[in-house]
């Protein structure tokens, strides 16, 4: 048999995705990484989509969720599958790249043999090939794009800024880059951004007289067809996060002015209309049956790296809704085919990053380093070295949460310890060093500091329900998209399908029920009200004085819930 | 926008205002004089439904409430009522889990379209009640508004 070239290295890839043993994989996914990335042009209109990269400019492990558990409605849909379920509903093999850049499967072995994902200088090759591909396409950011490190907290977001733009993203929605506060906001927008990079969000008003705080959309011509990009911010900003950062601005979902805010981006002549959310995905799929007349949902804030679009039906229409994934894991890529001003056809890819697979970008690198150099000492500060794996993901608990708990309750010498239920992390392998880049990977944010509360058994309670109620209200509306407090010292059992402040039983502490009247010593941390301000050091002082103590972190066991109502769920491993 | 317009703008719709509006007669004296004492000092919905004159009033999809699904600050939660029911002439908010059910009542002279939108006050989540009475009849629509202890989000 002969094969030209471009053949051979297809058969490469569709070996390479046959799940073979993982290390001969690796070298048939470099060969065949021409194929990987290699996606032949479709139709007239490209949009490449990241979401919720977290301030991660460089390579990073990022462990998917083993547990991201869906009820009533949300049971067993996408997002909510974990490890083979997944991989069974989208059609991957077990032991593929596939599976790997999707689930969490496999993960130390798999992370070992194709290393690390993401990193702006990888990323930046591949939106090259993809610009190269479809000149006119559109580079659209969900956000979530200024927090999460370090360099980002340091430099007030400018490292994020600079290097966004350099990536060359057109236009950008916004989450917790409302945390740097109201005015560094706008100072970026018009500033650093003017005449570059557009903020859309048609659900952020002021809270006086409800004027627009951003455009809530733009119009695009690409190729000869006008797109419209609608704005969506994550309408739970001034509640999940601190309101004193926000003071002036609404927000909320806003469903009638979305309505609105599509029907005149129609009546202006946009014949695609995409909305760039940070709904979070249930949200956005609750949304797409709701309106008309949007084309699709680019969505974040859940982190949820789904390989393919779900298609809602409503009044209008359909509405392809999907979602990125997050620190800088994966690129969306979105073609629609539009003819005499109809959309006729569409395909959607989400690329895994690979960073082994796609050579830095110079530039990119360059500036990279640049930003980094004054900070390395600190960075690269050793605390100790991990012999588990450290991740975050995960409705419940993760093993780098667990550690953030433990340092807590050790620090504070407190009973209890909280720890808010984020989605961002990156994750470490074992026999890893920990730097203190690591731990200000899961910690970096501009209300950092530690508490310590006097709290009632009572008012535990309330805590644990109010927060497992925006996880498992059963209308999306009512979620705000992150994963339930961390808890150390306390167990309890939860029913996710239980009724709003029924949901938490069996409280137990050292062996004890929790007594509703008495009172315990409660550590904590991130605290949203303006009183907390400096209220004590910040969290990643404490945990890195509780690791240099420590050294060698032994596998940490996670407190976990007994699960009621869990059973069967394609959402739990 | 000047600031100090919005600030003095801000200031002014308070008291102030309703005032000014009640003394240039744009609210008629019998809106005034119709403050039910009975109805706002009542606890329970049942209590309050009951001191309005209002046994049983019947859902209706021509009546909606406004408001945000997680309230932004409890202290000030904005909620509307928009009834499309013809000759509507007063409009309730009532609040099934505040200590105090209703929040606000509106008597509106004939030809007023029925949407009114004002702040309220809730301590937790609750359903939020409107009750829009037409001719002599009471009609009903909810909707949930969640009052959250902030923070843990995404």
């Amino acid at each position: 048999m002969s094969m030209n070239r471009r053949e051979f290295l297809q058969v490469l890839a569709v070996a390479a995705a046959g799940g073979m043993s993982l290390h001969s994989e690796f070298a048939m996914a470099e060969k065949g990484a021409a194929k990987l990335y290699d996606l032949p042009k479709f139709g007239n209109v490209s949009l490449l989509h990241i979401t919720d990269c977290h301030a991660q400019l460089n390579p990073i492990y990022f462990r998917e969720p083993s547990v991201n558990l869906g009820f009533g409605e949300q049971f067993g849909k996408v997002p909510h599958l974990v490890g083979d379920h997944l991989l069974k509903h989208f059609g991957f093999k077990p032991n593929s790249i596939e599976a790997h850049a999707y689930s969490y499967l496999n993960f130390e072995k798999a992370a070992e043999t194709y290393g690390k994902v993401g990193g702006f200088a990888h990323l930046a090759t591949l939106v090259k090939r993809m610009k190269a591909r479809n000149p006119g396409a559109l580079l659209l950011d969900g956000g979530d794009t200024w927090q999460g490190s370090g360099t980002a907290l340091w430099t007030n977001a400018q490292d994020m800024v600079d290097a966004c733009k350099a990536l060359g993203v057109n236009v950008m929605t916004l989450h917790w880059e409302a945390t740097y506060g109201e005015e560094r906001v706008k100072e970026i927008e018009e500033k650093d951004f003017a005449g570059v990079v557009d903020i859309v969000a048609q659900n952020v008003k002021t809270t006086d007289f409800g004027d627009p705080v951003f455009k809530p959309y733009v119009i695009k011509n690409m190729n000869g067809v006008p797109v419209a990009i609608v704005g969506q911010a994550f309408p739970y900003t001034p509640i999940a996060n601190p309101r004193w950062q926000v003071p002036n601005w609404s927000y909320g979902i806003q469903e009638e002015n979305m309505q609105a805010v599509v029907d005149e981006a129609r009546a202006k002549g946009a014949q695609v209309v995409v909305v760039l959310s940070h709904n979070g995905m249930d949200v956005d799929l609750k949304m797409a049956s709701r309106v008309r007349g949007i084309d699709a949902i680019l969505g974040g804030h859940t982190h949820d790296g789904m390989p393919a679009p779900v298609v809602v039906k409503n009044a209008g229409g359909q509405t392809l809704v999907t979602n990125a994934g997050s620190n800088g894991k994966y690129l969306g890529v979105l073609d629609f085919d539009v003819k005499n001003g109809k959309i006729a056809g569409y395909r959607y890819k989400l690329l895994p990053v690979f960073a082994n697979l796609l050579p830095a970008d110079k530039a990119m690198q360059a500036l990279i380093d640049k930003v980094r150099a004054p900070y390395l000492g600190k960075l690269n500060e050793q605390l100790a070295v991990t012999e588990g794996t450290l991740y975050r993901r995960g409705n419940f608990n993760g093993t780098f949460d667990q550690v953030i708990v433990d340092a807590l309750i050790k620090e504070k010498d407190a009973e209890i310890a909280f720890s808010p239920g984020f989605r961002w992390g990156t994750s470490l392998l074992p026999g890893q060093p920990i730097l203190m880049e690591h731990v200000l990977d899961q910690t970096a944010i501009t209300y950092p500091w530690t508490t310590v509360t006097n709290m009632s058994g009572e008012m535990i309670k309330t805590v644990l329900e109010d927060v497992c109620d925006n996880l498992f209200n059963p209308d999306p509306y009512y979620q705000q998209g992150g994963d339930m407090v961390r808890v150390g010292g306390l167990q309890y059992t939860c029913n996710p399908t239980a009724k709003a402040g029924q949901r938490i039983s069996n409280m137990m502490l050292r062996g004890q029920l929790i007594d509703p009247v008495k009172i315990y010593k409660v550590a904590g941390w991130a605290p949203v009200s303006e009183e907390a301000k400096d209220a004590g050091e910040p969290i990643w002082e404490l945990v890195a004085r509780y690791l240099r103590d420590v050294k060698t972190l032994k596998p940490v066991e996670l407190n976990m819930p007994k699960l009621v109502g869990a059973e069967n769920n394609p959402g739990i491993a | 926008m000047n600031n100090q317009r919005r600030n003095v703008l801000k200031t002014g719709t308070g008291a102030a205002v309703l005032g000014a509006l009640a003394a240039a007669g744009m609210i008629p004296n019998v809106a005034l004089a119709a403050w039910n004492k009975a109805a706002f000092e009542a606890k329970s919905m049942a209590d309050t439904l009951k001191a309005l004159g209002a046994v049983q009033p019947a859902d209706s999809s021509d009546v909606q409430v406004t408001g945000p699904d997680i309230a932004e600050n409890g202290a000030v939660v904005p909620v509307g009522v928009d009834s499309k029911i013809a000759g509507t002439t007063m409009v309730a908010i009532l609040i099934d889990k505040n200590p105090n059910a209703l929040a606000a009542s509106f008597m509106l002279p004939a030809g007023t379209e029925a949407n009114v939108q004002t702040r309220v006050k809730m301590g937790q989540t609750s359903n939020v009640y409107a009750l829009v009475k037409a001719g002599d009849k009471f009609y009903m629509a909810t909707k949930e508004i969640k009052v959250t202890l902030g923070g843990c989000g995404g």
